[in-house]
């Protein structure tokens, strides 16, 4: 049977007169609405948004998201991406009242147990990163990178200096040298070693009295921990650089080693990958950032504090800090679910998750390695990057081709293409949740996928509701909304 | 553990595979210096009832808009929202799905962007809308930082004071590390006089943020504005209460360039004030130089029609240092909900959330100014939110606490933000406000001014 593809748009299911039931109409013989907002203010007719029952809305809606994959149904291997279960218990406790219908400027004295919760939230994500101090500010990872590189720039401005560059490895996320770029910085690549690990000769060469930070990923993006990482810190503090650690993978290293010990001055953690916020076909997320002492007067306001009476304030009072980086306080409801899901844990379980992570990423390389070689090694953290090259090459296989037909098998394609350093990647990253007869399943896929023709590897996926869009087509001449005809 | 699902048997299976006695061993790649060894300080694990009911306990502490009744706005809103927002946008299938970059497993989501996109076009009166921001202070920053790159101006934004101050504060640190300037000039009356906003743009002047309705509640000269930046030079990027346009003429009337707006308004809830949504639109001749995703129409290599993310050249992952912006991920499931909300609206709908809320707040206004010892501040056109002044020797944020204590959250003290203003409230009304809360409202204050 032929997929069912997408369904029409809303636009195009409207019928002129459909009216919604939800509020009640203005009383008839009310004054006109221009006796309150004077005429030459108001629009002659409402947006043209289209007109629908309710039951169409609700098709509508199922209808799509049937045509998605999802956690809940689908195994998702994404590196970098850390897509493990979204624990419902989190979802019923961020919908407490008491967390989501607090308005944002209701004054603290009536918002005191929510501010408990973040002001725990502070804490455990210090001990986490074994830093000092945590804003938790910031909207996403990207925004996180982003508020510490404000951070870094002022620290450099209070001690008179002005510094123009901030390294970024070539492994590392594009949003590291965007984040650098718009903080005011220069982005300076170091190269990575045929071992995937910095590049310590290339990073010499590019560090001197005009670098600002180096920011590394670590683990890094081809799931390797950096063991030079102390050498690395040395390197930096020699030249009054600061060390920012991307937390993309933290979820390898929870309770193991921690950013700070490594020699970190910042980082950003991303709740929505390590600390188990769903994904919502892409946000919301949150970037909380953690620093050393010596930072902290520089973090955003405002702050949670604890006074001397047990009561938790709001700290505007900060006359160092860089100031605001949004409005509001920050993703509240994505903080909820990280203080949910650490307090769920504990130390044990939070080192567990960083162990079974591990395993499942060694238990799929272990098992996939002979088929896609893995050009870093043979162990890793909780991912791992294989290269579809020699497919590539042999029988015009390529990455994207494998990851289009674990689509057919039912599974999430892996990340492809990333890092950069590695041919054809095809970036595995299993997560703690997923059981071993998952792992078994998708290694049965992933080896059948190899022995497959590359005629059917080429048509793949045939079991989605479309087949591959025409991306050349889309940024040639892009349609970016419906119109009426 | 129970949050893990590997049994002893699973994991004596794996190890074996593996090639290793214990689990500790994947990890000796990590030098012996850098280890914790010991346990994380953190508080020890909790089942799932014994952390319901920790946090039920605690969430209880707070006051919120689902308690008390609540007249606090400041861009963010308590209006109704229809049952079917929660029951769709829950569903697991929006909720638990990744970034759409696998177009083929995530129509749903390209199809619900690709509609997310088309509504914010249509209610702005813009061509194009991108797939969502964070929210609106950094939207207002996006909208800055494509003005100065468009028009080469990299010396000043303007504004006036009646932008929301922590928009202001947002687009001021990002600015600091740019040498470029943000020039606020005082309102007057709280409204931004054109005549004062003239006097601070100049030649290297990027845009002009006119916020309409303004912070105070207000309604602005938009269209003497909007061509006051024009006749300058400098791009007019207009900041909206989305709820607005429902009533107002919207920012395409204006020839706007660029549209921001928090659209936590539209179908999402407080929760403290994140995680919202940030609306961005704009004219076409900026599409490739926009912030944050887009979702585009194409056709699947059968002819079939069908949504990709597009024009990512633009972003982070592609252009790295050279792109647009740094955004990531976005408010992806907080625009599903805004696109649900307008859907299940419609047009005739969406106008009654308008004017019901502009009634109600009007009928407050008149109801709160019969108070002795409250001034409206201002007898001119406004939305949906006014400014109330008490007595000099009347704090607002002390009135508020009263009133807080009878059960109403009376609105925002504008001494949080304006320090000369300590006697002032904002006062915000949705159809969700009833004559009965009004009279609630003015009982709480009457009783909150006696008392101060």
């Amino acid at each position: 049977m032929e997929p069912s593809g997408p369904p029409p748009l809303l636009f195009e299911q409207s019928r002129t007169g459909r009216k919604s039931s939800v509020l009640a109409a203005t009383p008839e013989g009310s004054n006109p609405i221009s006796s309150l907002i004077p005429d030459q203010f108001l629009a002659d007719k409402p947006p043209s948004l289209p007109e629908l029952d309710e039951l169409s809305v609700v098709r509508h809606y199922v209808r799509l998201s049937q045509l998605n994959f999802a956690i809940d149904k689908n195994f998702y291997p994404l590196g970098s991406c850390t897509m493990k279960y979204n624990p419902k218990r989190n979802e019923r406790i961020a919908s407490l009242p008491g967390f989501a219908s607090v308005h944002p400027y209701q004054p603290a004295s009536s918002v005191q147990g929510l501010l408990e919760v973040l002001y725990e939230l502070q804490n455990y994500l210090a001990e986490i990163a074994g830093l000092h101090a945590v804003s938790l500010q910031p909207a996403a990872g990207a925004h996180g990178e982003l508020t510490a590189l404000l951070v870094a720039a002022a620290h450099f401005r209070s001690i008179g200096e002005k510094r123009a560059n901030v390294l970024v490895p070539d492994s590392a996320h594009g949003t590291n040298p965007s984040s650098a770029h718009i903080a005011g910085f220069d982005a300076v690549t170091v190269k990575s070693g045929a071992n995937g690990l910095v590049d310590l000769e290339d990073l010499k060469a590019k560090l001197n009295d005009q670098t600002a930070v180096f920011m590394i990923t670590n683990p890094n993006t081809a799931g390797l921990f950096d063991h030079q990482i102390s050498t690395i810190s040395s390197m930096l503090r020699e030249k009054g650089a600061l060390m920012y650690l991307d937390g993309a993978n933290m979820n390898a290293i929870l309770g193991v080693v921690r950013p700070g010990d490594m020699g970190a001055d910042l980082m950003h953690y991303n709740p929505h990958k390590t600390f188990s916020g769903p994904h919502g076909g892409g946000g919301p997320g949150a970037g909380p950032i953690a620093v050393r002492e010596h930072l902290a007067k520089f973090l955003p306001s405002p702050m949670v504090v604890k006074n001397g009476n047990g009561l938790y304030e709001l700290d505007f009072d900060r006359p160092e800090s860089i100031g605001r980086v949004r409005a509001t306080f920050g993703n509240v409801g994505v903080l909820v679910r990280a203080w949910a899901y650490i307090r769920s844990q504990g130390p044990d379980g939070l080192k567990n998750i960083s162990e079974m992570a591990v395993l499942n990423a060694n238990y799929l390389l272990e098992n996939l390695k002979d088929v896609y070689p893995v050009p870093m090694g043979d162990r890793c953290m909780h991912e791992f990057v294989a290269s579809a090259r020699a497919m590539s090459r042999e029988k015009g296989v390529r990455a994207m081709d494998i990851g289009k037909r674990l689509l057919d098998y039912g599974f999430h394609a892996p990340t492809v293409y990333f890092p950069l350093i590695i041919a054809e990647a095809l970036m595995i990253e299993p997560t703690e949740s997923e059981s071993k007869q998952t792992l078994d399943q998708f290694i049965t896929a992933m080896r059948a996928i190899a022995s497959e023709s590359p005629e059917v590897l080429h048509a793949a996926p045939v079991t989605t509701p479309v087949d591959r869009p025409d991306e050349v087509q889309a940024a040639k001449n892009p349609v970016l909304r419906w119109r009426a005809n | 553990m129970a949050y893990t699902p590997h049994t002893p048997e699973d994991l004596a299976e794996m190890l074996a595979a593996v090639g290793v006695a214990r689990v500790e061993e994947l990890f000796e790649t990590v030098p012996e210096a850098n280890r914790l060894n010991r346990p994380l300080d953190i508080p020890a694990s909790m089942n799932e009832l014994e952390l319901t009911r920790y946090a039920s306990e605690i969430a209880g502490r707070n006051q919120s808009a689902g308690t008390e009744i609540c007249f606090m706005g400041g861009g963010f809103y308590d209006h109704f929202i229809p049952a079917l927002v929660d029951q769709l946008a829950g569903r697991s299938e929006f909720y638990t799905a990744y970034t759409p970059y696998q177009a083929e497993a995530s129509q749903g989501t390209l199809q619900a962007i690709f509609e997310f996109q088309t509504l914010v076009a249509e209610l702005t009166g813009m061509d194009l809308a991108n797939a969502s921001l964070y929210e609106c202070a950094t939207a207002v920053v996006e909208a800055a930082f494509l003005a100065m790159t468009t028009t080469g101006r990299l010396g000043r934004i303007v504004m006036s004071d009646a932008v929301h101050p922590e928009h202001r504060q947002t687009l001021a640190t990002y600015l600091k590390n740019l040498d470029a300037e943000l020039v606020v000039v005082p309102s007057v009356n709280q409204r931004t006089r054109p005549e004062d906003i003239a006097e601070a743009l100049t030649d290297d002047t990027a845009a002009v943020v006119i916020q309409h309705p303004n912070f105070f509640g207000n309604l602005e000269d938009a269209e003497s504005l909007v061509k006051l930046a024009q006749s300058k030079g400098a791009l007019a990027i207009m900041s909206v209460d989305p709820i607005s346009l429902g009533l107002l003429k919207n920012p395409g009337t204006y020839g706007a360039d660029i549209v921001v707006a928090e659209g936590q308004s539209l179908g999402n809830i407080l929760s403290f004030g994140g995680p919202s949504l940030g609306l961005f639109a704009c004219r076409s001749e900026f599409m490739r130089k926009m912030p944050g995703r887009l979702v585009g129409e194409t056709v699947d290599r059968k002819g079939k029609r069908c949504y990709t993310l597009t024009l990512q050249t633009r972003e982070q992952h592609i252009r790295r240092e050279k792109a647009t912006s740094n955004i990531c991920t976005n408010q992806g499931l907080m625009a599903l909900r805004a696109a649900i909300y307008l859907a299940d609206l419609g047009p005739g709908g969406f106008r009654q959330v308008a004017e019901t809320s502009a009634r109600q707040a009007h009928k407050a206004a008149a109801r709160l100014a019969q108070i002795p010892g409250v001034e409206r501040v201002l007898d001119g056109p406004f939305f949906r939110e006014f400014v109330v002044r008490f007595e000099p020797t009347r704090k607002a944020a002390v009135v508020a606490k009263r009133a807080r204590d009878q059960g109403v959250l009376a609105g925002i003290p504008l001494s949080d933000y304006y320090p000369d203003r300590p006697n002032d409230l904002l006062v915000a009304v949705t159809e969700k406000r009833t004559d009965s809360d009004i009279q609630a409202l003015a009982l709480a204050l009457e009783v909150a001014l006696a008392s101060v």
